[in-house]
């Protein structure tokens, strides 16, 4: 039965068009604020557990795109993040090779578990890019890659019979390398970040970090930011996506005082104080790649994965 | 170097011009040395902090790094700056040109244009003057030397460091240079001389060789010429500030994780450079009038007036 008044000339018509209506709830419902009481335990914090165990069971899709130039410690580095051998340097990539005349794309899966959950991770690597003589451009071919992911995507989407899951090839974070000169930005650097910065989510970073001490560091830092807000680059967070005030303050001080993250990688392991750490040996010390105090890596890696 | 002892002018037979050596030192000793250090290379490499502390002067009081929007449309710029220093009595006319914007640009397809027609100048000035009548004070800013410097991020040398190097190694003397070595483990460091080095074979390259000791020399001089020579090309570090460490001040850059110590030979090759430079400044000089400006004159007479 209704609940409500009904138009019965108009209803006649519409029935033609429209697929009957829903009927109305037989109760009312009243409008619960957030400090209603429940009389008892429900289980609805379950949901929790369920989507986790769905999650494992799915498992990640995550494209992690790596450009900059040759040399800058880019492989290395996603293979520090992951804590495994994932990134080109590592599935048969010759140290000798030459750098390549054109820009190259590189895609490289590999099935990394943690704690039963499963992570289809993509490395894709863009040897090549800013290594020639003459750079102008050398954006487009990344630019066309990340597009044509979007496309495939797209394409699967509105097919009538689509696929449960379809496959997610689409790159969802491009670390970009900043050679730590210690001056400023190159023109190339902004050229790319202000083209890509519009399709994919951008996070700079601050190459072999190891080469700066800490003032040189902060100096740096302030200024690529200065840069990169002057020449109008929104890179991840971004400004537009934050959900709400919390977010928006978390992620201004990740905005405004972290970000670029002065890395270090490493995949080998020392001992200091008792403890293995990864690290880069020198005559002068050990550089622990994980501790706060020599470089922002664990910041930028509870970034990303965390 | 101690003035030869000549011999007791009572000695039967004694002529006189074994003394000859001395005249001549006392006469550039009071004429003093000019020499023209061309430095080359990427911004951020370190070329000057490089500078500064090899003549431990600063030679650049007022310098203002340009931001990357403005490097976008600079093009390469020559800067001579000119220093007089002495020592014990010796007087070096030191110029440094400096080559800003070189490597910066997106396309630097045409960023060594300007250099070698910088060098080619000094050249035809010098052959002017040489032709001309009043021959007394020919100033010579011939550049005697160049520092090419290598990024020590990449893995060797990249497509335009090979193609700039074909491109002047027959006007000038180079040497290449790979400054913020600390970023480099020692593993690292003789990694990247032994693939430098082979490139530089593998292009037909043409460095300035250091000349070899004479047999007449001392086993000191001998062994350090040796030493020199090995480790070519040098990796150095430059700093002028001083930093306590072990209990007395050395000039270094302080890290987090240790000190790096510009005149400790174990920590880099700064001390080589600066030697190599030093005790051959003379042979440097002789090279570039007897090798390169010859060809250059020889080219330029073929050619005729143009």
């Amino acid at each position: 039965p209704h609940a409500g008044p009904v138009d019965s000339k108009n209803e006649a018509a519409m029935s033609e068009l429209v697929p009957e209506p829903r009927q109305k709830p037989v109760v009312p419902m009243k409008p619960m604020g957030i400090n209603t009481s429940l009389l008892g335990y429900i289980g609805i914090d379950t949901i929790i557990e369920q989507m986790r165990k769905k999650t494992m069971k799915t498992g990640f899709d995550f494209n992690i795109m790596v450009v900059g130039q040759s040399g800058l410690g880019k492989s290395t580095l996603v293979n520090t993040l992951f804590k495994s051998q994932v990134s080109r340097k590592s599935s048969g990539w010759n140290r000798e090779e030459k750098i390549p005349k054109t820009v190259e794309i590189k895609a490289i899966g590999h099935v990394i578990e943690e704690g039963g959950v499963k992570m289809k991770l993509t490395v894709i690597d863009t040897p090549g890019f800013g290594d020639q003589i003459n750079n102008e451009n050398c954006w487009e071919p990344i630019e066309k890659y990340i597009n044509e992911q979007y496309e495939k995507f797209l394409k699967e989407e509105v097919n009538i019979a689509r696929k449960k899951r379809i496959p997610d090839t689409r790159v969802h974070c491009c670390l970009y390398f900043i050679s730590p000169t210690g001056h400023s930005l190159r023109p190339l650097d902004l050229e790319f970040m202000k083209h890509l910065s519009k399709v994919v989510n951008i996070i700079p970073v601050i190459a072999k970090a190891d080469t700066m001490t800490l003032e040189e560091k902060t100096e740096f830092k302030q200024r690529v930011r200065k840069e990169l807000e002057v020449n109008g680059i929104e890179f991840y967070p971004q400004k537009e996506f934050d959900e709400d005030l919390e977010d928006k303050t978390e992620n201004d001080k990740i905005r405004q005082e972290s970000m670029p993250f002065a890395v270090v990688g490493s995949d080998k392991e020392y001992q200091v104080n008792g403890k293995r750490v990864l690290g880069r040996k020198t005559p002068w010390g050990i550089i622990e790649v994980e501790n706060l105090n020599h470089c922002e890596f664990a910041l930028l890696r509870d970034f990303v994965i965390r | 170097q101690q003035p030869a002892q000549f011999t007791n002018p009572e000695t039967p037979g004694y002529v006189g011009f074994a003394n000859l050596p001395n005249q001549v030192h006392r006469k550039s000793v009071k004429k003093g040395f000019e020499f023209t250090l061309m430095v080359v290379g990427e911004s951020g490499l370190g070329k000057s902090t490089l500078i500064n502390s090899l003549f431990l002067t600063d030679l650049y009081p007022e310098r203002i790094i340009p931001g990357a929007a403005d490097k976008i449309e600079r093009t390469v710029q020559i800067e001579a700056s000119t220093v007089e220093i002495e020592e014990r009595g010796v007087k070096l006319r030191l110029t440094v040109v400096d080559t800003p914007g070189y490597g910066d640009a997106i396309n630097c397809r045409d960023c060594f244009k300007t250099i070698i027609s910088y060098i080619d100048e000094q050249f035809e000035r010098y052959l002017h003057d040489e032709s001309g009548l009043n021959r007394r004070h020919i100033i010579d800013n011939r550049v005697h030397c160049c520092f090419y410097f290598i990024s020590p991020f990449g893995h060797g040398l990249k497509p335009l460091d090979v193609e700039f190097m074909k491109a002047i190694h027959n006007k000038v003397n180079i040497v290449p240079v790979i400054a913020k070595a600390d970023t480099l483990s020692l593993k690292e460091r003789e990694r990247l001389k032994k693939r430098i080095l082979d490139e530089i074979e593998e292009h037909g390259i043409k460095i300035y060789h250091l000349p070899d000791a004479e047999s007449d020399e001392d086993e000191d001089f001998k062994e350090q010429t040796r030493l020199l020579k090995a480790s070519i090309p040098f990796c150095v570090v430059g700093s002028n500030q001083l930093i306590e460490a072990k209990g007395k001040k050395v000039r270094g850059r302080l890290y987090p994780w240790g000190v790096v110590e510009v005149e400790n030979p174990e920590h880099n090759d700064f001390l080589k450079l600066r030697t190599m430079l030093i005790t051959h400044m003379q042979d440097l000089q002789e090279v570039t009038q007897d090798l390169h400006y010859e060809n250059f004159r020889s080219e330029r007479l073929k050619r005729g007036n143009r």
